[in-house]
């Protein structure tokens, strides 16, 4: 199509071939012959070496190199296998750059398309062949099949539905909006679930804690869900030295306030409390939370600010919830309601 | 007695008998005084406490102040209620006194004697009420069973690993600051900072935290750092550091033999 037209660059041809050393050279042709063969008889000797040290070397014995400890036969067996097999390849490589010709080659292009003749040929058969179905007189077989091949997907689509339950409002508040958290449940320390003092926390003191209905819970799934959205941290601040807001005022006992220790991000657990700045900071993503302010978000991705578990002590002295968490715990998800998450400048 | 009664004229009888007064008065006196050697402990404490006034006067008293009040605008905080234990801590770790009063304190080579140390902790412990320096049997783990080392691994994961990394290998805290590596800590150094909560640090005081919890969280550090790792911890950071190495040696190896395979050789 193009044949007649002159190209814009004058064809240049092919560059005059430069011969390497080995073409010119017998003797460094020789020389590079031995050095592959060389690379080559190297091989056995490695593969011969890990024999060795497969059945030779004990499994205990340990070496330490850079002040590191290795296990002696692991090590020795990788290095072995490892250089024969890079010998091989370093062969290979060698071969065709030094011995292999490097001569170019021109090997012309030629057009993608057939031949009009098989073209023809093979429209004229799928013509026979749409003709010998019948689908030209008989139009509703076509219909047919595919309105059949299509509601054969709504099975399949439907029994998606057996993934989990509809997320209605009645089924959330009884799983993700709610923990086991309620009025007068104390608050124990993770792993010893000793029951928390008022009076022994200290300023500066950080406690990751749990209900203490939590070790009763014997069913490990059930377990782990229940900790997952229960698990606090408790803080005591200096009361002069941090913000309360009013509707607060009672959530706190002398500056000891405990908030959800689930990140409100993607969920992660945070327990990376400064306690000078009483910032808390997420080990995911960085989101960090203000302890003296409610929890709000001072940076980082997340969106909203940790929920605080209202506390007070009873009659013991022991530090209990005041009720269950006033918004879900935990990263956001599609039907969420985020109008009573505290915001910053509530009061 | 008539013995006595013979030798009462015996030229020796006057001065056995003053000693043998003396000696009574001695024993009565020893014996309704049980408080001597206390009063003598008190005064060692009143000297010991006087001894670390005057070094903190010299050492201290710039930036905490001569009562140790703190000073604000220097960010030293009041070491009224921090007790013996944080100097003994900060002191003999030298991160006190430190370098440089706006970062960090780190520990470094601590300048102090032992006696020194003492007698500032003695002194900062009598302002107020803070921890005191552990006895032994508070920190040392060497009674620790292997299910004692469990659980401080269980403990150390809930409330040290969010900052000191799951075996202890330190990590990175905002603006700068870094929570220190504990391979090497000693292990009153433990107990005394998860008591006195340094610098960024919270306390984990004994009313959640108690001493048989800190024994074993020593424990597990103790232990699972004596455990030999398998080839090169890289800073038993994790797949951070393990990637890196990873794209810098290997693939950095591999585009070296791929640029080997695609040069041009030298031309003759």
């Amino acid at each position: 199509m193009n044949e007649e037209k002159t190209p814009p660059v004058a064809d240049p041809g092919l560059e005059e071939h430069e011969h390497r050393y080995t073409d010119v050279d017998p003797a460094a042709a020789d020389r590079a012959y031995r050095q592959i063969v060389g690379m080559l008889a190297s091989v056995p000797v490695f593969v011969l070496a890990f024999l060795f040290v497969y059945f030779g070397v004990p499994k205990e014995a340990e070496l330490v190199l850079f002040g590191a400890n290795f296990k002696m036969q692991t090590t020795l067996l990788g290095l072995t296998g490892g250089l024969a097999t890079l010998m091989i390849g370093v062969a290979a490589i060698a071969w065709a750059r030094s011995l292999m010709s490097d001569e170019e080659i021109v090997g012309e292009r030629h057009g993608a398309p057939s031949s009009p003749e098989a073209r023809e040929r093979v429209l004229a058969d799928l013509e026979t062949g749409i003709e010998a179905s019948g689908i030209r007189r008989r139009k509703l077989l076509g219909t047919g099949m595919a309105g059949a091949l299509g509601l054969i997907a709504v099975p399949a689509l439907v029994s998606l539905a057996d993934l989990g339950p509809w997320p209605t409002a009645e089924l959330r508040s009884k799983t993700i909006e709610k923990t086991i958290w309620a009025e007068g449940v104390r608050l124990v320390n993770d792993v010893t679930y000793i029951p928390l003092k008022a009076a022994d926390i200290v300023v500066g003191q950080l406690v990751n804690a749990v209900p203490e209905g939590l070790p009763k819970i014997e069913d490990g799934a059930e377990f782990q869900q229940a900790k997952a959205k229960a698990a606090i941290i408790v803080v005591r601040m200096d009361p002069n030295s941090i913000k309360i807001p009013d509707s607060r005022k009672d959530w706190q006992v002398d500056g000891i306030l405990s908030y959800s220790k689930i990140c409100t991000h993607v969920g992660c657990p945070i327990s990376l409390w400064e306690q000078q700045t009483h910032h808390l900071l997420c080990p995911c993503h960085q989101s960090t939370f203000d302890l003296a302010n409610s929890g709000v978000v001072v940076f980082g991705p997340a969106a909203r600010s940790l929920p605080q578990l209202p506390i007070t002590t009873d009659s013991e002295g022991y530090l209990v919830a005041r009720s269950d968490f006033t918004v879900p715990v935990g990263p956001s998800y599609f039907e969420r309601d985020s109008s009573k998450d505290f915001k910053e400048g509530d009061r | 007695m008539r013995f006595l009664a013979s030798g009462r004229r015996h030229k020796a009888a006057r001065p056995l008998l003053l000693l043998l007064a003396l000696f009574l008065v001695g024993a009565v006196y020893a014996a309704v005084s049980p408080a001597t050697s206390s009063t003598a402990e008190g005064v060692a404490d009143a000297q010991l406490i006087a001894a670390g006034k005057n070094l903190f006067a010299v050492n201290c008293a710039s930036c905490h102040g001569l009562n140790a009040e703190g000073l604000a605008q220097q960010g030293a905080p009041n070491l009224t209620n921090v007790g013996a234990a944080a100097v003994d801590f900060q002191v003999a770790s030298g991160r006190m006194p430190m370098a440089n009063p706006l970062g960090q304190a780190v520990s470094k080579q601590n300048t102090f004697t032992e006696d020194e140390i003492a007698a500032l902790a003695a002194y900062v412990g009598s302002l107020g009420n803070g921890p005191g320096i552990p006895t032994e049997d508070q920190y040392d783990p060497s009674g620790i069973q292997a299910a004692g080392v469990a659980r401080g691994g269980e403990l150390f994961r809930t409330n040290c690993s969010a900052c000191h990394n799951f075996k202890g290998a330190g990590g990175a805290l905002p603006n700068g600051a870094v929570a220190p590596n504990l391979t090497d800590a000693d292990p009153i150094e433990v107990w005394e900072a998860m008591r006195t909560g340094p610098g960024q640090m919270p306390v984990f005081a004994a009313g959640a935290v108690p001493d048989q919890d800190v024994k074993q969280v020593i424990a597990y550090i103790q232990q699972v750092n004596a455990a030999p790792s398998a080839g090169l911890s890289l800073g038993g950071l994790g797949p951070v550091a393990e990637g890196f190495w990873a794209w810098v040696a290997g693939i950095g190896t591999l585009v070296l033999f791929a640029i080997w395979i695609a040069t041009r050789g030298a031309r003759a």
